[in-house]
Order: C-alpha cells, then structure tokens, then sequence
C-alpha cells in the first residue's frame, strides 16, 4: 500500500526549477532513499512534504487522501516527522526542553517536566536511543543530538519519518547505531524516507530506491536488484569511476614540516596539542577526524590566520612561523579553505574576480588591472577545470557547489604551489565533482607536490593518501599507512586500538 | 568617610533606590520579553515616554489617575504593536526601527503637549498615584521603611517581577518563546506559531514600559515633562542585558543602577569639596564599567536582531 504518493510536484526558485513534474510513491513500512547529487532537488521536495515550501504545482497523497500541508504544523498532524540535516536543536536548552517544546505535558497551566522526562525515557527505551533527559543539547555529542531529534519526532507521534542527509556528520560507528535504530523503527512499523547522496548508504539500508537527477525522477528501483555502479550512473548521467587509481610512488624532501605546534583559545583551553605533522614531495597526507577535533585551527595555523603559542612551521626547511598569510602564500603555500564561501571566494563577485584572487598584482599594471590578461587567464581555468557558467561575468553564487569548489581548487593548483593545503576539498560537492577533484589531487601528487588533505570522509582518505594521521582533541592520536574504516572510527571516537 | 559611609548604608537610599527603581525595571523586563523573542528593543525609550504621557492625559481628562495608568498600558500595547508591525512584518532593521520609534515619540508627546496644554515644556499638574500603607508589614521596623508604603505601581512591579519569571521558566508560553529566541526554524518545525507569540511578546513589552512611564509621571512627580524618560529606556535595556536576559536579574540589575543614582543625589547634599558633576558622573561611571564586564560573558538569545520568515 502506498502510504505517500506524489503527483506531478514542481517547484521552481526565480528561474530554477528545483522540482519538476515529479511523480513518486513510497509504501508503507519500508526504508526508501532519495538518491541524487546536490541540486538535485531532494531537499525541496521533502521540504514540501514536510510543510516547509509549498509546491507550484501538483498534489500529495498521504493514505490515498489528497492533502494540502502548507505548514509543519498540519505535517505534524498527519504523522509526518523530519530529522533535518542541520539540528533543529536550541544548545542552551536541555534535551527534555527540546523533545517536548510546541506540546508540552501540562499540569495546572505549569510545564509538568516530572511527566515530560518519564514520557522522555519511555520513547527512548522502546528503540534504544539512549539520551539523558537532564542534559543541555551544546555538552552532548553530534550522535546524542541526533538520537533528540529522532526522540522530537517520535514524541508527536510520527509514522513517517524523513531523515536528510543523516550520516553526514556522524562517525562510522554513529552510523552503524543510527542503522540499527532505522532497522529497529522499520520493525515498529515506521515508514522512512532516507535522503543521501553515499552510494555505500544506500545499497546498505534501503529497501527502494529513488534516483533524482536535475529535479526530475530518474527511476525507481528495488534495491536488491541494483548495484552502486548502476546508481551512480543514473545520478550523474553517465559512467563514474568508483575509485581512483593511484600510482605508486616514492615520496621526496620534506616541504612541510609542523614541529611541536600548539594553540590555545579563550581562558587557555588548548585548542592544538604539540602537533608534529611533516609532508613531502609527492605525497598526500591526510588527517582524520570527526568535525571540532582542531581540524579547523590546523588548517588556520598552517595558512597564517592564527598565531601560535608555541612551536614551529618550515616550509621547505625555512621557518614560516611568524610569516604572514601573503609571505607564505609567496613561498608556495596553496590553500583550499574548507568553508568556500566564507574564506575560498566572495559570492557576490563575479568569476573572474575570483579567479584571480590573492594573486591580483600579477594581473595589474601601475596599480591598475589588466582585464584582457585577467580574461584570457579565466577562460584557461575555466576550461580546464570544467567550470559550468555561462560568462565571466556571473557572480560566484550563481553556481553550484561542486563548480564553485572547482573554481577554488583551479585558482590555488594553477598558481604553481609547492605545498597544497586542502582542507575538505569535497564538502558538498556531487559524485561527479568529487571524482574530478580527486584526480585533479593525484595529478598533483604526480608532479611531485606536497599536499597535506585534511577531510571528514573517510573514502577519501583511504583512497587518495598515502599515510594518514588521527585528530583527537587538538591532539595527533595515531599516524600509519593503512588503516581499516573500523580502525579509523574507533580513533576517531578517542578509542585506543587494542 | 564614616559620612559616606553612613549615606551608603543608610535605610532611606535603599528606599529611595527602590522608588527610582521602578521605571528601570518594567521597562528591563520588556526587553526581557522582547529580546526572548529575538527582537532587539532599542523602542523600550519611547515607549517609555509614552506611557508617562498617555498616563497624564488620562488622569488630567478623568481626574482619576488609575484611569491613567490604564490609558498608559493601552497606549503601551499600541506602541508595542507597531514597532513588532515594523520588525516583525516589514522587516526593518531592529536597531533602525527602535531609534525611529523613539524619535516619533518624542515628537509626538511633544507636539500633543502644545496643542492640549499650550506649552512645549510641561503639563499642567494634573492627580498623581497616592500610596498605600500596608497596615502590618509598614509596622515592622526595617521592612516596613523598605515595603511598607508605596503606591501600586511600585507593589505591581514586585508581582510583575516573579509573575515574569514564572511565565518565561515554568510554562509552555515561555518555552516556545525561547525557542524562537534561540532557533526560530527549530520552532517553526516543531508546530510552534511563532508569530503570533512574538506579537504578543511584543504588546506585552509595551504594555510594560506603559507602566513604568505611568510611574515616571504619575507616580513621581504630577505631571509631563518633555522628553522625560531621559534616556532611562536605553539604561533599562542595559539592565537587560546585565540581567541576563533573565526577569529577575533585570530586576537586580535595574535596583544597582538605581541604587548608585539615589546614593549619587544624597552625596551630593553632602558638601564633600568634591564638584557636584564629577558626583553625578559616578552611576554613569558604573554602569559602563558594570556593562563592559557583564558584556564579555553574557550570551544573548542566538537569533536576536535576526528576521526569521515563516511565509513561504
């Protein structure tokens, strides 16, 4: 039985059209992906299940009735319940707070949180989310947070639940709890619309399938009777090599090398640990870790947006350490910054600006700007790293991500680096950007650069570095050449290897 | 010394501190209630000044000033309706839309003063608030100087204090009031109506601001003076914020501020061969020094001074 039936929904933003035309079923009880790239259209179109947006066009059916759900509140009502992919969570509030605000338990007019955290822990035992009722949201971890908003939609009651983008934040082993709890609301007779753009995810948990390419459904599959290959082809459109083929290679001298480094922040909690990383020629290396472990202050440290309180950082054997951000960038220093809108680019400037950020004096003349140099050098960047716009002139936030970030990554591997720092170089970018960056990394690698990637995905690491070091609370925890996904997480997670 | 001493410890400043409390602190606990729901209240001075004049008027066209004080509270909710119409519905800068609402006010008092009473600078005298004793506590010795005699406004304001507390930690109003505070998306997608509870939040900040002017003009002296909030809103906001955002520390904030201001006009009867401005300077001086400090640690409602659309 279809438990959730939509009928020709579009939805268009200005010109884009994000949804069109889309028709989808889902059936009662099962675990159903939305597969797709970013800008696929995912998003919106739960968004207008979930009351969020309201659609231009068409109709949904949820039990064979048409409804017209123009606010969260009627999706509520009608047992739909959203796990978003940024917590709706207030930090300063405990997680009981959380769970029950907008229908709290009442006595005498007053909040009865007695019956609140009782109601609380009832939930939580039925499916093994373990939470503490007295906690406040900001102390506990990303997996706790998750399993308050699972408990927020449980608590209204909810028999369908939308889950976007889950795993994106979680450790290997969040996500295999996470897993067992969808496994465990799949059994209670729970209906789960499950967003992802992991292939892995999908072939893993699923029980069908729905491809969405460029707001329109590709197809609808069992997943049983799919591959990753399969699915990846009909989420870019064409064939998407998997894994990339890395050579072997020796690596050469040192570039880069961070020698007993440590940061303190506010009231001098130590924000970096006696950090000793170094990076040779030819090599990537990789530092892993679940997001906040200091992977950000590494980053700042070694691009000179932050002074350090002790230690030292060569580049190629000469101290850089009280250098500035424009001294280092003159000595080689490439930088892909891991929020590109906020540190990468300016949004509301156009590509060519861009493009030539950060290395404008060689673009000007007696303090003006060449434009035919600054032109002629776009379109070559453009071209070679398959920038889709349409002009020069469009600003950088007309784009998508995946060719923004392109954008990025042609402008600091064109300035001939010796040392690349790129920090999350996919965040939010599609299949079929990844594997171009990807490559554009290991061609790098192959002109004897130095890269040092410091990244949340695991695949990545796996596949494109060559020794990987563990971040733990501003601390350098393991470095070997291998590891396992299990191995990694545990480590990750402040676990030894036993 | 033993002279200042005996002023800074002497029962009739903690009892002056009291009555120059009062305006302090209904309007701190409007912004409380305003900045809970995200919006910044730079408004709290004109409203304010409305309220000590819609006050007078109504005492001065009724001879009852508890007619007054209704007129003020009412006055107040408009007040408060119009500027959550300007930040809520229009959009406008918050910081914008509470200098303007300040600057209308005080044109508009001003203005109505010339045309009512024929003069720019004051109104005529008009009934002010009488006080009441309280036959038991004004008997006991320390407290009953403290407590014992007050006209209702000053009682109210006590009520107010720990009713405002009550509302905004113990009941599902002021739970989902703070969630739009610090996440109005969370509250959106939790069900919550999230406008009509900032109206609300709002209306009530003017309505309480409308109480303290009516005490400003009513309960004071007896009559309208122009621009005769003199800043107290913006003094109020501050108490706000040193509160911790929070009822009752609004409350404690807003008594320091008015404790060093009564300390400040007893010193100056002192004759200490001190000039009398650097005197007054000092609840100035404290409140700065008092600001910058609280500043660093305090933590406002994370999506204050940010608009939230709900239309879609």
């Amino acid at each position: 039985m279809n438990i959730i039936e939509f009928k020709g929904i579009t939805k268009t933003f200005g010109s884009l059209t994000a949804n069109s035309n889309i028709d989808l079923q889902i059936k009662k009880g099962e675990i159903h992906c939305l597969l797709g790239e970013n800008g696929a259209g995912k998003t919106t179109l739960v968004n207008i299940l979930f009351g969020l947006y309201n659609q231009d066009k068409g109709e949904i059916f949820i039990a064979g009735k048409p409804c017209d759900i123009n606010t969260p509140h009627k999706a509520i009502e009608l047992g739909l319940g959203m796990i978003h992919q940024h917590f709706m969570l207030v930090d300063r509030l405990t997680t009981t707070e959380n769970i029950i605000a907008g229908e709290e338990p009442m006595k005498n007019g007053f909040v009865d949180m007695t019956r609140a955290k009782k109601q609380v822990r009832k939930i939580s035992d039925e499916y093994h989310l373990s939470v503490e009722p007295d906690a406040i949201v900001e102390n506990i971890s990303v997996g706790e947070q998750q399993r308050v908003e699972i408990l927020k939609v449980l608590y209204r009651k909810a028999k369908i639940l939308i889950f976007d983008e889950p795993t994106a934040v979680l450790t290997p082993q969040e996500v295999a709890s996470l897993f067992k709890i969808l496994n465990k609301l799949k059994a209670g007779g729970k209906t789960i619309i499950f967003i992802t753009h992991k292939l892995e995810e999908t072939m893993k948990i699923s029980d069908r399938v729905t491809v969405l390419r460029k707001g329109k459904v590709i197809d609808t599959v069992n997943t049983s009777n799919t591959s990753p290959k399969e699915l990846a082809k009909m989420m870019v459109g064409r064939e998407v090599l998997l894994r990339v083929e890395k050579e072997k290679k020796k690596s050469g001298e040192t570039v880069l090398e961070i020698r007993n480094v440590s940061l303190y922040g506010k009231h001098k909690r130590p924000l970096l640990q006696n950090i000793n990383i170094s990076v040779n020629q030819g090599e990537i290396v990789g530092i892993a870790g679940v997001a906040g472990n200091g992977q950000l202050e590494l980053e700042e440290t070694i691009a000179g947006l932050r002074k350090i309180q002790a230690g030292q950082i060569l580049l190629n054997g000469e101290d850089i350490t009280g250098k500035q951000t424009k001294e280092r960038r003159g000595k080689g220093l490439s930088h892909i910054p891991s929020d590109r809108l906020k540190r990468g680019l300016v949004p509301s400037s156009d590509l060519a600006k861009n493009i030539i950020l950060g290395n404008h004096n060689a673009f000007s003349k007696k303090g003006f700007l060449q434009r035919d140099k600054i032109k002629k050098y776009s379109k070559n960047i453009i071209e070679k790293f398959d920038i889709r716009c349409r002009s020069l002139q469009d600003n950088v936030d007309q784009l998508s991500g995946g060719n923004q970030q392109k954008l990025v990554i042609g402008r600091e591997l064109s300035t001939n680096p010796v040392f690349i720092l790129a920090a999350q170089p996919t965040r939010g970018v599609d299949v079929g950007a990844i594997e171009f960056i990807h490559q554009n990394l290991l061609e790098i690698r192959k002109k004897n650069k130095a890269v040092l990637l410091i990244s949340a995905e695991l695949e990545e690491l796996m596949s494109l570095a060559d020794r990987i070091l563990v971040i733990y609370e501003g601390r350098i925890v393991s470095e070997k050449k291998k590891y396992t996904r299990e191995e990694l997480g545990l480590l990750m997670a402040g676990e030894k290897l036993g | 010394m033993s002279e200042i001493l005996d002023v800074i410890f002497n029962i009739n400043t903690f009892s002056a501190a009291i009555r120059i409390s009062v305006p302090l602190v209904f309007a701190a606990i409007g912004g409380v209630f305003s900045e809970r729901v995200g919006v910044i209240n730079l408004g709290l001075e004109g409203m304010l000044l409305g309220g000590a004049f819609s006050a007078v008027l109504g005492s001065y066209l009724t001879g009852n000033p508890y007619i007054g004080v209704l007129l003020a509270m009412f006055m107040g909710a408009i007040i408060g309706f119009i500027f959550a119409l300007f930040t809520l519905k229009f959009e406008a800068n918050h910081v914008v839309a509470g200098v303007g609402l300040n600057i209308l006010l005080l044109g508009t008092t001003t203005w109505l003063m010339q045309i009512i009473w024929g003069s720019r600078g004051t109104s005529v005298n008009v009934t002010g608030l009488s006080e009441i004793t309280i036959p038991l506590i004004s008997s006991i010795p320390i407290i009953g100087k403290l407590f014992g005699s007050h006209n209702i406004l000053v009682y109210l304001m006590f009520v107010v204090v720990i009713l405002s507390w009550i509302v905004l930690f113990r009941t599902p109003f002021g739970l989902r009031l703070r969630v739009i505070g610090e996440h109005p998306k969370a509250a959106d997608t939790l069900g919550i109506k999230i406008r009509k509870i900032q109206y609300t939040s709002l209306i009530f900040s003017g309505v309480l601001c409308g109480l303290g002017g009516a005490y400003l003009s009513l309960g004071h002296l007896n009559w309208f003076s122009m621009n005769m909030s003199a800043g107290r809103g913006y003094m109020a906001l501050a108490a706000n914020i040193f509160g911790g955002w929070n009822p009752l520390g609004a409350f404690g904030a807003s008594y320091l501020f008015a404790f060093t201001d009564a300390l400040q006009m007893r010193m100056q009867a002192l004759n200490l061969n001190v000039p009398n401005e650097i005197i007054q300077m000092v609840p100035y001086i404290l409140t700065i020094l008092v600001l910058a400090g609280a500043m660093i640690r305090s933590r406002p409602p994370a999506a204050l001074g940010k608009h939230y659309k709900t239309s879609r």
